[in-house]
């Protein structure tokens, strides 16, 4: 592989250096640094220069949702959105409960070859919360499973969820829960309040989720566990999150690029793709995500990237799977959200969406520092761009963006995998 | 107005159009021997029902004959998605087969909204500007039962601005409270919600109206009262004890109805479960204007119907 040299590029936003990249690792940083015959150049005058995203929450529907995503199409959007490794859930058909599933998927990602693709393994059998599926040799199978989760659904019975975490807690792995006790959101169509009440739409309450997130810290803290929380929506787990984390318990939680932005005021148009689970909520609610985002109370933005075709969006909303994409918006969403008002600086843009997923789930190749001798996973972003979304002209195979026609600041230019650009200028670059 | 989607289409100078339309309506059908008016001759009036419906799918079907426009019923029961063809479908199908108006009763809130999206959308491919009324969507609204009940209550008590009126029930399944709490207080009535806390919904105290819990204290000051149906089959349970209990709380009884001022009228939106919401004899007797709203009902649907495909009279 040549090598590459990124010039004048601003890590982290500070000044102005070159990096050369050789066999996949950070060989030099300095200034007036020269390429090797054949090397690769990347002009970043300007651009900022961040590790590469680390996405812990994404559904990439391969196996059994190809007509709405696929490892391949998701791996572009990936490349494309500034993420060199991404997270994906089990959720497909057939569900990622066995080894068989998860290698199926990790290959299909290496195949590819555009971003690292690491299956999430189911929690239980078919997602159905009774069984513990084989967290073990998941783990242990050349996918490597670090991160379990029922995604989409609550791994609802307490007792299975003790066991999760207490068996999970040998393995090294890390148990993420989508929080909702299914009991207080049967038939539920958006957050509980003022406007679904309006819209005739059946109520999510926040407690359903708070519940649950208080309930697992009690049983991480009692088997000692790591638990991370999917998409936190609600104001009022932020307290719970607070208080565990003073206590010491190892939980970490994620909040989602649309529950930092969107509000429930969206869905007086009915418009299905503003519907997603957990509900948008109030714009108390987002103020409290971009707040706990900066404070460190929430860890990471991950971005539950959930693709679906045109004919499960344009229905009537009852009808409507939950879902948007997010891959290719991430940071732009990020930008509107908590840099533009002073909340985070690029340091901790690298925190939320690099370092901090790296560590939870334990890679030790991505989220690392731009520093000699790391390896060359790498964003680098033009803080000063805008751009109008669209979702046509997405690599997704689906379209559903919750962001069509809005003007969004900053953007991906290039994305380096340990030292290979796999997206530069909008295009992707195919192995 | 280009569809008939939810009441907060209308502003209270819109509303009172068309009650006024329909009284004249209903004045110029008065005494005679051919029911017909010639208005919407040669236009095509289409309604879908996804759900059971009686009452709204044939007022509507009268309402459009007696304008002497084609009417076509389509019955489209059960959920589009997993069962055959899309919502979106069967509604551009029937637009492209150049219906002027598609009456629309659905389970699921915002159909509606969706279809006139898609209708709006789609126009150039199906060659029809259609319009959209919303004959029920699932707990949403049913905006042309708050505009009957509103012209029954301006038949009854001369007015509505100014009135008290008491809605008693199940609030937060009903599609017919919440276009009544908006239509009426857009005509200046107040409007107070009656029902235990399980059967309202969160945010309802930012809706423009009074909620109480206690029938017994709001009987004597009221001008109408309308209780509703309570939807048992949208029960998820828990909501209230028991049917017992529930006539005990808040059914209209003999007794309670004795507690209304002497000209207080009752209203039910119907299908009435008698002796649970109401009893029988408060439903039959003469404050009762439970078959009025029915009549009203043809009158406000041609009313709808004339403003939407021929335009509201200056």
């Amino acid at each position: 592989m040549p090598d590459l040299l990124i010039r004048n590029a601003r890590p982290y936003g500070e000044d102005a250096v070159d990096v050369l990249i050789g066999n996949g690792v950070i060989a030099e940083i300095g200034s007036g640094l020269t390429a090797s015959d054949g090397a690769e150049t990347l002009d970043a005058a300007g651009l900022v220069l961040l590790p590469g995203f680390v996405d812990l929450h994404v559904h990439l529907r391969e196996p059994g949702g190809e007509e709405s995503e696929t490892i391949e199409t998701g791996s572009r959007a990936a490349a494309l959105g500034g993420f060199t490794a991404v997270f994906a859930m089990p959720n497909t058909n057939p569900v990622a409960d066995t080894e068989v599933v998860v290698e199926h998927v990790h290959r299909r990602g290496a195949e590819v070859g555009l971003v690292d693709v690491h299956p999430v393994g189911a929690v239980t059998v078919g997602l159905e919360g009774t069984k513990l599926a084989e967290l073990g040799s998941m783990a242990r199978s050349r996918a490597q499973v670090r991160m379990f989760s029922d995604d989409g659904r609550c791994v609802n019975d307490p007792l299975i969820m003790r066991r999760a975490l207490e068996y999970a807690s040998a393995l090294g792995v890390v148990i993420a829960q989508h929080a909702e006790d299914h009991r207080l959101t049967a038939g539920a169509q958006a957050h509980e309040g003022v406007v679904a009440s309006r819209l005739g739409l059946a109520g999510w309450p926040a407690a359903a989720e708070e519940t649950i997130v208080a309930r697992d810290c009690a049983l991480a803290r009692d088997t000692d566990a790591a638990l991370h929380v999917c998409h936190v929506s609600s104001a009022h787990t932020i307290e719970v999150l607070r208080a565990a984390k003073a206590a010491g318990i190892r939980v970490s939680a994620e909040v989602t690029p649309h529950h930092l932005l969107l509000t429930d005021a969206a869905l007086t148009s009915y418009d299905p793709v503003h519907k997603v689970n957990p509900p948008l909520r109030t714009a108390a609610d987002t103020k409290a995500m971009r707040e706990a985002l900066a404070e460190g109370v929430l860890d990471v933005v991950a971005t539950d990237h959930a693709p679906h075709a045109a004919q499960y969006k344009d229905t009537e909303w009852a009808a409507a799977r939950p879902g948007m994409l997010g891959l290719q918006t991430a940071l732009s969403v990020l930008v509107a959200a908590c840099v533009e008002p002073g909340l985070l600086d690029w340091h901790g843009v690298a925190r939320v969406l690099s370092q901090r997923p790296a560590e939870i789930t334990g890679l030790s190749d991505h989220g690392r520092p731009i520093a000699v001798g790391e390896p060359a996973n790498l964003t680098v972003i033009d803080p000063d761009a805008q751009w109008t979304v669209r979702g046509a002209a997405m690599a997704s195979i689906a379209a559903n963006t919750p962001y069509e026609g809005m003007r969004l600041p900053g953007r991906v230019v290039a994305t380096v995998l340990r030292g290979r650009v796999t997206a530069r200028d909008g295009k992707v670059h195919q192995s | 107005m280009k569809h008939l989607l939810s009441v907060t289409d209308l502003d209270a100078a819109a509303a009172t159009a068309l009650l006024d339309t329909a009284d004249r309506l209903k004045q110029a059908l008065l005494g005679r021997e051919v029911r017909k008016l010639p208005t919407l001759r040669g236009r095509t009036v289409i309604t879908m029902f996804y759900e059971d419906s009686t009452r709204t799918r044939v007022s509507f079907e009268v309402a459009g004959k007696w304008m002497s426009a084609d009417t076509v019923n389509v019955s489209a029961k059960g959920s589009s998605v997993g069962k055959g063809e899309s919502l979106r479908d069967t509604a551009l199908t029937l637009a492209a087969m150049g219906a002027d108006c598609v009456i629309v009763r659905h389970p699921a809130s915002g159909a509606a909204h969706r279809l006139a999206a898609w209708a709006d959308r789609d126009r150039a491919a199906t060659g029809t500007d259609t319009c959209i009324v919303n004959a029920g969507d699932g707990t949403h609204e049913h905006p042309t039962q708050a505009l009957l009940d509103a012209a029954t209550l301006r038949d009854r008590l001369g007015s509505v601005a100014g009135r008290r009126i008491g809605i008693v029930g199940d609030v937060l399944h009903s599609r017919v409270a919440r276009s009544n709490v908006f239509l009426l207080a857009t005509l200046g009535a107040d409007v107070v919600l009656v029902a235990p806390p399980t059967l309202l919904p969160v945010g309802v105290q930012q809706w423009p109206c009074r909620i109480s819990h206690e029938i017994d204290a709001e009987l004597s000051t009221l001008d109408a009262v309308m209780t509703l149906r309570v939807q048992a089959e949208r029960m998820r349970g828990a909501f209230f004890p028991s049917a017992r209990e529930y006539a005990i709380g808040y059914g209209l009884s003999d007794e309670r109805a004795a507690a209304l001022p002497q000209h207080a009228v009752v209203l039910h939106p119907g299908p009435m479960v008698r002796g649970m919401e109401i009893a029988p004899s408060v439903a039959d007797s003469a404050r009762s204007a439970i078959l009025a709203q029915v009549r009203n009902g043809v009158h406000v649907r041609m009313a709808v119907l004339y403003h939407l495909l021929a335009g509201a009279p200056e």
